[in-house]
Formats: C-alpha cells, sequence, structure tokens
C-alpha cells in the first residue's frame, strides 16, 4: 500500500474540496464536504481498491487520513 | 383460531438459518406445518433444524446462488401446500463503484434464484393446488430507496413485478402469490448494511413506532399469507414498517 496513492483515492470521493487539502495529517471529518455519503463512498472505495471490508465502527476510530491508511494497511 | 392454522400443510422456508426466515420457521411449525428448511449454512439450519416444534420436519442446506443448488433443493422437496422465498443479501454500493459482478450477484441471490426456484417447483409439480407462495421482499426498492442500495431495491421490485404476473397465471390452480415488505428487522443483515449502530439507533426514530421490527413479526405475517385466513389474498404487498414509509 502506498500513501500518494491512497490520498488520490480518497480525494477522489470528494467534488468540491481541494486536492491540496488532503495531506496524511487532514482531519477528514471537518472538510466542510464531509457527509454520511462521503463515508460510504470511501468505506466503497476501500473494499474495491484494497479488498479490504471496514465495518462502520473501525470507520469511526480514523480521524486523519493517515489513521485511516494505517487501519487500513492493518486489515491487509 | 383454526382458520389461522397450518395443521397439515407442507411448506418450504428458504434462508431458514437465520433471522427473518429462522423466525417463520419455527412460528409456522408452532402454527402447525411440516416444514422443509433450507439455508447455505449447515450449522446455523441444523440449529434452527432443533428449535422447531412437532415432528416429520426435514432440512436441506444448498447453496441458492447455483442453478445445481436450487435444482438440488427441488429433487429433494415433497410436494407442497406453501413457500416461502426468504433468502437474501445486502451489500451496500454506490453506483460509481459497481462492477458487472455485483449486479450479478446480488440480483441472482435475491431475484433471479427466486424465480429459478419458484418455476421449478411449478414444472416438477411440487405445488399443490390452492398453495400459497411468499415471496420476502422489502420496503426498499418498492415504497422506498436508501443510498447505495440500487443493487438491491432493483432486485426486490423484481419480486414484486415477478409475484404480481404469477399470481394471475397461478390463480386458475388457486395458487395465490404476494409477497411482504418489511421496513428494518433486527437480524445479521443489518450488520452487512454499512450503517454504524449508533445511526441505526438514530434511525428508529424516524419509525412512528420507534423501533425497528422482530423477526416474529415478519413470520406472523407469513403465517397468514400461508393461512386459509388469507384464502381471497393475492397479487398483493403486505407492507410491514412500523409506520415507517407514512412520512
Ligand atoms: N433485516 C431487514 O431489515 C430486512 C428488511 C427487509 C427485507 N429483508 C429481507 O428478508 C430476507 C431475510 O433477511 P434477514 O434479515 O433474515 O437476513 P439474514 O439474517 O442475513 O438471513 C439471510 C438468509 O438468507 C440465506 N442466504 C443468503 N445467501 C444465500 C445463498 N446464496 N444460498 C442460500 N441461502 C442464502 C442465509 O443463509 P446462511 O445464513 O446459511 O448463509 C440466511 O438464511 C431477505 O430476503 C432480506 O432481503 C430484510
Amino acid at each position: 500500500m502506498e500513501m500518494n496513492e491512497f490520498i488520490k483515492n480518497f480525494a477522489n470521493q470528494f467534488d468540491d474540496t481541494d486536492a491540496n487539502e488532503f495531506i496524511p495529517e487532514t482531519l477528514f471529518r471537518e472538510l466542510e464536504e464531509w457527509s454520511s455519503l462521503n463515508a460510504l463512498a470511501v468505506m466503497n472505495m476501500i473494499a474495491k481498491k484494497y479488498a479490504t471490508k471496514l465495518t462502520p465502527e473501525e470507520m469511526k476510530t480514523a480521524q486523519t487520513i493517515q489513521e485511516l491508511f494505517d487501519l487500513v494497511a492493518s486489515k491487509k | 383460531m383454526s382458520v389461522f392454522s397450518l395443521k397439515n400443510k407442507t411448506i418450504l422456508i428458504t434462508g431458514a438459518s437465520s433471522g427473518i426466515g429462522k423466525a417463520m420457521a419455527i412460528a409456522c411449525a408452532q402454527a402447525g406445518a411440516t416444514l422443509i428448511i433450507s439455508g447455505r449454512n449447515k450449522e446455523r439450519l441444523e440449529h434452527t433444524f432443533t428449535m422447531l416444534e412437532g415432528s416429520n420436519h426435514l432440512a436441506f442446506a444448498t447453496d441458492l446462488s447455483t442453478t445445481q443448488g436450487v435444482k438440488l433443493l427441488v429433487d429433494f422437496v415433497p410436494k407442497i401446500d406453501g413457500f416461502v422465498s426468504n433468502a437474501g443479501i445486502v451489500e451496500p454500493l454506490l453506483l460509481q463503484f459497481i462492477e458487472t459482478s455485483d449486479i450479478e450477484k446480488t440480483l441472482h441471490i435475491n431475484a433471479i434464484s427466486v424465480i429459478e426456484l419458484t418455476r421449478l417447483l411449478l414444472q416438477e409439480k411440487k405445488i399443490k393446488k390452492g398453495a400459497s407462495l411468499v415471496f420476502t421482499s422489502s420496503i426498499n426498492g418498492n415504497k422506498c430507496a436508501y443510498i447505495g442500495s440500487s443493487l438491491y431495491a432493483a432486485s426486490k421490485a423484481m419480486l414484486t413485478g415477478f409475484m404480481k404476473a404469477i399470481a394471475l397465471e397461478l390463480a386458475p390452480k388457486g395458487i395465490r402469490a404476494n409477497t411482504i415488505e418489511p421496513g428494518m428487522i433486527e437480524t445479521e443483515l443489518l450488520k452487512n448494511s454499512d450503517i454504524s449502530l449508533e445511526d441505526l439507533e438514530n434511525d428508529k426514530q424516524n419509525y412512528p413506532l420507534k423501533r425497528y421490527g422482530k423477526p416474529e413479526e415478519v413470520a406472523y405475517a407469513a403465517i397468514f399469507l400461508l393461512s386459509d385466513a388469507s384464502s381471497w389474498t393475492t397479487g398483493t404487498n403486505m407492507l410491514l414498517d412500523g409506520g415507517y414509509t407514512l412520512h
């Protein structure tokens, strides 16, 4: 798993947020565009691109993109 | 009241190894039916089997996602007075992530295999005159929809169309067909719904009765549709949603 690629895939789930806003430290839940719809999109993206199924409860433990990346990496 | 009894009725229930189908099996046996229960997981199916009141019941584990699995079940079952098609899956996926294999999987298990099973039961003369066919559909796809559920909704709407046409076709044999449309029911299925426990708790407030349904509550509707109490009911969708779609 590679962080730059993960960030690109993550950012792809957003339409209006500037691409520069996505860095490992980004607190993604605080982004204006974040919603339950993005949350499902991110979960679907992780399932499809990383063949890893996160539960909503697991997903909730991650605040930053780095934490989400680590979570997916730990389950792979 | 004897009109609600399932005594002397042989009834096939799929998806009986878990959730709604399991509750249906237990309740139908209590109502006097002789059952053939089916599910994919043998252990869970046997667990349901041990909970059935009365004797002469049968259990048959099979994977309904394969044509062979459906055929094996049809060969196994004796002539039936009732059939509840209840096996189903939910895999929330936004349209932008759907691949051909996802379409095939959900539509196959939730709808195509249901049609296969029903037509084979009929063609093999396993469905007696006067029998009742019940399909577990959903409010989703028929009365409302949820984000990420396009395939599930499509599969459940397919069941409605199928049921209505066969209700007409089979009426001359006195065979009735109906669907049940549950809202959210507390089963394992919710765990695969990608909705967090917190969101599920909040969602219950959207129900006028302020809770989700219990599997037994769906089972009682099935008993009504399988029994002679519903002898003039065919071609309907029985809504069971705690008032959710009133809004
Ligand atoms: N829970 C709800 O909120 C809700 C609402 C509306 C409609 N429904 C519908 O109600 C039905 C039952 O759902 P449930 O909530 O009771 O879910 P559940 O607890 O997950 O049970 C699903 C059942 O379907 C069986 N099944 C799944 N795939 C199968 C396959 N390939 N071959 C054979 N059997 C298979 C399962 O067998 P194994 O466990 O042995 O694998 C299990 O017995 C479904 O059609 C569902 O769409 C549920």
